[in-house]
């Protein structure tokens, strides 16, 4: 085993699993707060990815060139966006089925799915678009020819990605919206029953899922520098399958998951095949879930008598 | 004598079950009123449509607050006709909108649950201050930044826990986590988390179920403490006739979903009927 190629493997793991896990986020606090799987979320993270690229030229067209600064207000403008967008369709495609079956609003995701996917194609053309590379420059560890790197992008990736799961957890363990949202979680009606208006911490978890799928759509579009109106649907499912992984309704497991999926994923490309990674990704699923069928860190559900 | 509540001919169906049927009554403020009847008398379903759990049928719930009432009914939106005009429809369709159950919380209801409802992941002083959520600066920046307004909103809402878990005597489990307490300190738990929205009426749903008589001692004292001391109007279903005949200045029997006797402890002791409905009777 080349320790070159295994580095190089851990270092796209990590930096593909750490925006997994920042997807995987809005999966899972969705699910856990009104047991829904929100199947349009892979989209409103292939919306911020367009996002990033308006944003870009806008700014570009004022005139700014410094690429920290643009990276910085390219995030703040997608994450506004997109929670905005994230928000917009739980009020009006979830909300309205909140008493309904619970497969309706399932079948509402995949219509908000298919919305998104197709207004996006139809508005901004269904060809490849691209933004160009901001920061350039790698981290080399080794010799010459034989070596391992990890672009200066790459490592932004990792430290945004760690500092907005810290803001997260501290947002929910320590503050008193926070609170209000373990408290929904766990018992809506009797938080309900407390004063508190639930719709309007749901509301605030979707915008919260969302921001986050923005954080990742921005990063990932500024490291590959391409993309188009069918990445949701790809990243969504491993996001959503990081999610399972981890213990859906779990926090931490959603990052856990995450990460683990991401290695998994690049081991398998560096040493054994690239076109069966996804294979592998989800054979390693289905045997977490056999020995832990709630997940790696889910708690097993109890029935409520 | 006001009375804080006073409920308007309340009717609710299930389907073909008429589970309550034209139910009016009045709750003196600052009392002690018990709801007893056989099971299935629909107790707890006027608890449900009080709290705004249900929304009733017919009929108006009235919480009386300095002067003004609510209709707590009306609080949970509906279903629009045009009979009645458009200003009562658009009212209907805002409440239907923004209101909500939390409303009714809000104007100073707070209940308790016959099978125990606390967030058992959550520490027992959380518990506590979940219910102080609207009285709470719950700006997300200032929790975020912990600025002073927040830092001293929280200090607030800390202090008055600690004071309801002395009331209680769990001051020192305040950090374990509440599904851990042993049920009767779950049972008192819940009364003092009703306790901290701030409540003008407190509903509770057999509290003394599943205690010993100690227990059940120590909560008749508790329940006469939040009419006294903290001058809360209590409704309370129970089903321990000593218990009930100990606290209540006032007492509704219900049967079938109808009010079949109200008065002081011992004119319902007294009542035929009251008897009829407990014990069954030879007449037909």
């Amino acid at each position: 085993m080349d320790f070159y190629v295994l580095g190089q493997q851990i270092v796209n793991g990590l930096v593909l699993g750490s925006t997994y896990g920042l997807i995987a986020v809005g999966y899972t606090m969705v699910y856990g707060i009104i047991g829904m799987i929100n199947f349009a979320h892979g989209e409103v993270y292939m919306v911020s990815a367009y996002l990033t690229a308006i944003g870009l030229a806008v700014l570009a067209y004022f005139g700014i060139s410094n690429p920290w600064l643009l990276i910085g207000l390219t995030m703040v403008f997608a994450i506004v966006f997109t929670s905005l967008l994230g928000v917009t369709i739980e009020r009006l495609a979830y909300r309205p089925l909140r008493r309904a079956n619970r497969l309706a609003p399932l079948i509402s995701a995949i219509g908000v799915s298919l919305i998104l996917q197709n207004y996006v194609q139809l508005s901004q053309g269904a060809k490849n678009q691209g933004v160009p590379t901001l920061v350039e420059g790698v981290f080399r560890m080794g010799s010459e020819d034989h070596f391992f790197q990890i672009t200066y992008m790459q490592m932004v990736i990792i430290i945004v990605a760690i500092l907005a799961m810290a803001i997260l957890n501290f947002v929910v363990q320590h503050t008193a919206l926070g609170r209000a949202c373990r408290a929904t979680q766990q018992d809506r009606q009797m938080a309900q029953i407390l004063g508190i208006d639930t719709d309007k911490v749901i509301a605030l978890v979707f915008g919260i899922g969302a921001a986050l799928a923005a954080v990742a759509g921005v990063l990932i579009t500024l490291n590959y520098g391409s993309f188009d109106f069918f990445v949701g649907f790809v990243t969504g499912v491993k996001a959503f399958t990081a999610a399972v992984l981890g213990g859906i309704g779990s926090l931490p497991g959603a990052m856990l998951g995450g990460i683990l999926l991401g290695l998994a994923e690049s081991l398998f490309a560096g040493f054994v095949s690239s076109d069966y990674k996804d294979v592998f990704a989800f054979a390693l699923l289905v045997g977490i879930l056999i020995f832990r069928p709630s997940g790696l860190l889910g708690k097993p559900t109890v029935e409520k008598v | 004598m006001t009375s804080l509540l006073k409920l308007e001919a309340i009717s609710l169906r299930f389907g073909g079950i008429i589970a309550l049927n034209k139910v009016s009554l009045a709750v003196a403020e600052n009392s002690i009123t018990a709801i007893i009847g056989p099971n299935g008398a629909g107790k707890t379903t006027l608890f449900n449509c009080i709290t705004g759990f249900y929304r009733a049928q017919e009929g108006r719930i009235l919480l009386q607050k300095e002067q003004k009432q609510t209709d707590l009914v009306a609080l949970l939106g509906g279903s629009i006709k045009f009979s009645e005009g458009p200003l009562k429809g658009l009212r209907k369709f805002i409440y239907g909108l923004f209101g909500g159950t939390h409303l009714v919380a809000r104007s100073g209801v707070a209940r308790t649950f016959q099978n125990i409802r606390l967030f058992a992941e959550m520490t027992v002083v959380e518990n506590l201050l979940i219910a102080q959520h609207r009285q709470l600066n719950r700006n997300l920046l200032a929790g975020f930044l912990n600025l002073p307004g927040y830092r001293k909103s929280e200090a607030r809402a800390l202090a008055k826990a600690y004071e309801w878990l002395d009331i209680i005597g769990l001051g020192a489990l305040a950090n374990s986590p509440a599904g851990a307490l042993s049920y009767g300190n779950q049972r008192r738990l819940e009364i003092a988390r009703a306790m901290c929205i701030n409540p003008r009426l407190i509903c509770l749903d057999e509290p003394a179920a599943g205690l010993n008589p100690r227990e059940t001692d120590e909560l008749s004292v508790l329940i006469k403490r939040l009419r006294d001391e903290f001058h809360v109007t209590v409704l309370v279903i129970e089903h321990d006739m000593s218990l009930v005949m100990s606290i209540s200045d006032h007492i509704v029997v219900l049967n079938y979903g109808e009010v079949i006797a109200k008065g002081s402890p011992k004119e319902v002791q007294a009542d035929p009927r009251v008897l009829a409905a407990y014990l069954g009777t030879d007449e037909e």
